[in-house]
């Protein structure tokens, strides 16, 4: 009997998609919400230390082909978000805490934070594109991820995952660096940096003037990205990047992503897009004969299909 | 974007703003509203088909920039968004508090097309902050005010009077926008009279399109599954005249 089931580093799915941090995700009832529609796991809102209003607005432009968003990281600061990690649990899903900072040791310590929260796995953010001081501008360099994840592996009781920038001209160094670093998993790719400007107002959309598109218009290069990074490290990929069907979902599978995680398409799709890319997924094995997700992982490389 | 046709003073601290293009939305519906350069932020629609209008208190700097527009000034539209009023029977309650009545105005004009009668509770701090009666009237709804200050109408809460004309007379539902105690209170007189309700809420709101989570209230989203919401959601939502989030998506007291 085919099945949907994996095993991301120890984290038991029961299906392959996850919902991708940044979206529905600052409070714990919402991520319940998304988990009830079926995800099999959740990725918080990236944590501070401290309470963030983040950017102001406009912070996203719809476009046809996805959104730039410049949300600028806003979260009410670990110390509250413990309580809606605890809330988003009962959805009886793994939850993975998303944290970001401006330093080595503030990541790390908050990674040692959200496990204690009761996270079941980390993401490093260590990849958002438009806010000053974090996010990609600590994660560019293979160095500096590696030293990272060094240090938010030792105070990390729980799987560790590095979410990495395709804003860099390889990848597949940044994630080699956090694989030499300890992290458990790597998930590519966050948004591009990206920019709308009003032809009327003459001036970019954003208040934050650039931001990170995601949506269908990534989605060609996320798969690339997971295809390179499948050729340079052994730890599991969590492919990411304007997935709103099983297809995508299968594309992202088969370059090498373990599990994939669905954002912006909630915008156009709604909650459903997890049941459906799950039900799509689940559709295509049967008619190809494949009996679960892992025997389709990487299968685009030469000699595995 | 939009191009401004003229601003009105609808009391000292309410105006209106038309523009020259029209938008097709249901009352109820939002727009987030883009003035260059200063802000976003969701607006109710007040005026659709014949040039839409946005009837705001000037508060924030977003509003008192959008207050500066003239005539030919452009201004950022994105939508119209979110669920707006459904009409539910012939005979409708519609209670205003303060600037409540800009989405609910658009309403009674809709359900007046729609034969429905309409008792239409207008409440406000002064008689100067009255907005909108003589569209209620216009509209041929029959129209109750109420001040806080008893310097027109009924002296004391709009709920209060609200609850006296449920007593005169047979109703199928009720609508509302306004302060939430103001909700909580209508919503337990329906709860009590057995009567469906429909009430449009307000939340900080950044992306407007059901993914950034900051309008959340118990896990619903008033960008994507209200602003109105009806009474079973109402009814259910714990966070109701107790708490919101902040920017930071901190909760704190309404």
């Amino acid at each position: 009997m085919a099945h949907l089931s994996v095993d991301l580093c120890g984290l038991r799915m029961k299906n392959p998609t996850m919902l991708a941090s940044g979206v529905l995700d600052e409070t714990g009832r919402s991520m319940l919400e998304v988990a009830k529609a079926g995800a099999g796991a959740l990725v918080t809102k990236s944590i501070g230390k401290e309470p963030r209003p983040g950017h102001g607005n406009p912070s996203i432009v719809e476009l046809q082909c996805g959104l730039i968003n410049a949300m600028g990281l806003p979260n009410p600061g670990m110390e509250i978000y413990t309580a809606e990690v605890k809330e988003a649990k009962k959805g009886g899903v793994p939850v993975i805490g998303s944290v970001f900072g401006g330093t080595e040791d503030e990541i790390a310590e908050l990674a040692g934070l959200m496990s204690r929260a009761g996270a079941d796995a980390v993401e490093l953010n260590l990849s958002c594109p438009h806010a000053k001081g974090y996010g990609a501008e600590l994660g560019s360099t293979p160095e500096l991820v590696e030293s990272i994840c060094r240090k938010a592996k030792r105070l990390a009781s729980v799987p560790l995952l590095a979410k990495l920038t395709p804003n860099t001209s390889s990848i597949s160094s940044l994630a080699a660096a956090a694989e030499r670093g300890g992290a458990d998993a790597v998930v590519a790719i966050n948004t591009l940096k990206a920019m709308a400007i009003s032809p009327e107002a003459r001036m970019p959309i954003l208040a934050n003037k650039f931001g990170g598109l995601s949506g269908p218009a990534i989605k060609s290069i996320g798969v690339r990205c997971v295809y390179e990074i499948f050729e340079s490290v052994k730890i599991p990929i969590v492919g990411v990047g304007g997935i709103s069907s099983g297809r995508d979902a299968l594309e992202y599978v088969m370059a090498g992503a373990t599990a994939v995680q669905i954002g912006t398409a909630v915008w156009t799709e709604g909650l459903e897009v997890f049941s459906k890319t799950s039900r799509e997924i689940m559709q295509f094995m049967e008619e190809n004969g494949y009996e679960s997700v892992k025997d389709m992982v990487g299968v685009a490389h030469p000699g595995r299909n | 974007m939009f191009t401004v046709s003229r601003q009105i003073d609808e009391t000292p601290s309410i105006k209106t703003i038309r523009f020259k293009e029209g938008l097709a939305a249901t009352p109820g519906q939002f727009v987030m509203v883009w003035v260059p350069g200063v802000d976003e932020f969701p607006m109710s629609v007040s005026y659709s088909a014949d040039g839409l209008g946005i009837t705001y208190q000037v508060l924030g700097d977003g509003t008192k920039a959008l207050a500066s527009k003239v005539q030919g000034d452009r201004i950022g539209t994105r939508g119209p968004y979110g669920k707006g009023f459904a009409i539910h029977g012939k005979r409708l309650l519609v209670v205003a508090g303060g600037a409540g009545m800009a989405p609910l105005a658009p309403f009674v004009e809709e359900a007046v097309t729609h034969k429905a009668s309409v008792d239409l509770v207008i409440g406000a701090r002064t008689s100067s902050n009255i907005l909108f009666e003589s569209r209620g009237i216009q509209a041929g709804a029959k129209v109750h005010i109420s001040t806080d200050d008893g310097t027109k109408g009924f002296k004391g809460l709009a709920v209060e009077l609200a609850e006296s004309v449920l007593a005169g007379g047979k109703f199928d539902s009720i609508y509302a926008c306004g302060p939430e105690k103001m909700l909580l209170g209508l919503l337990r007189i329906a709860e009590s009279r057995r009567l469906p309700m429909q009430a449009s809420l307000e939340r900080i709101m950044k992306c407007g399109i059901g993914i950034c989570d900051s309008c959340a209230i118990d896990g619903k989203h008033v960008c994507t599954d209200g602003p109105v919401f009806s009474e079973r959601d109402l009814r259910a939502f714990g966070e109701l005249a107790k708490t919101k989030l902040d920017m930071c998506g901190r909760k704190v007291p309404v």
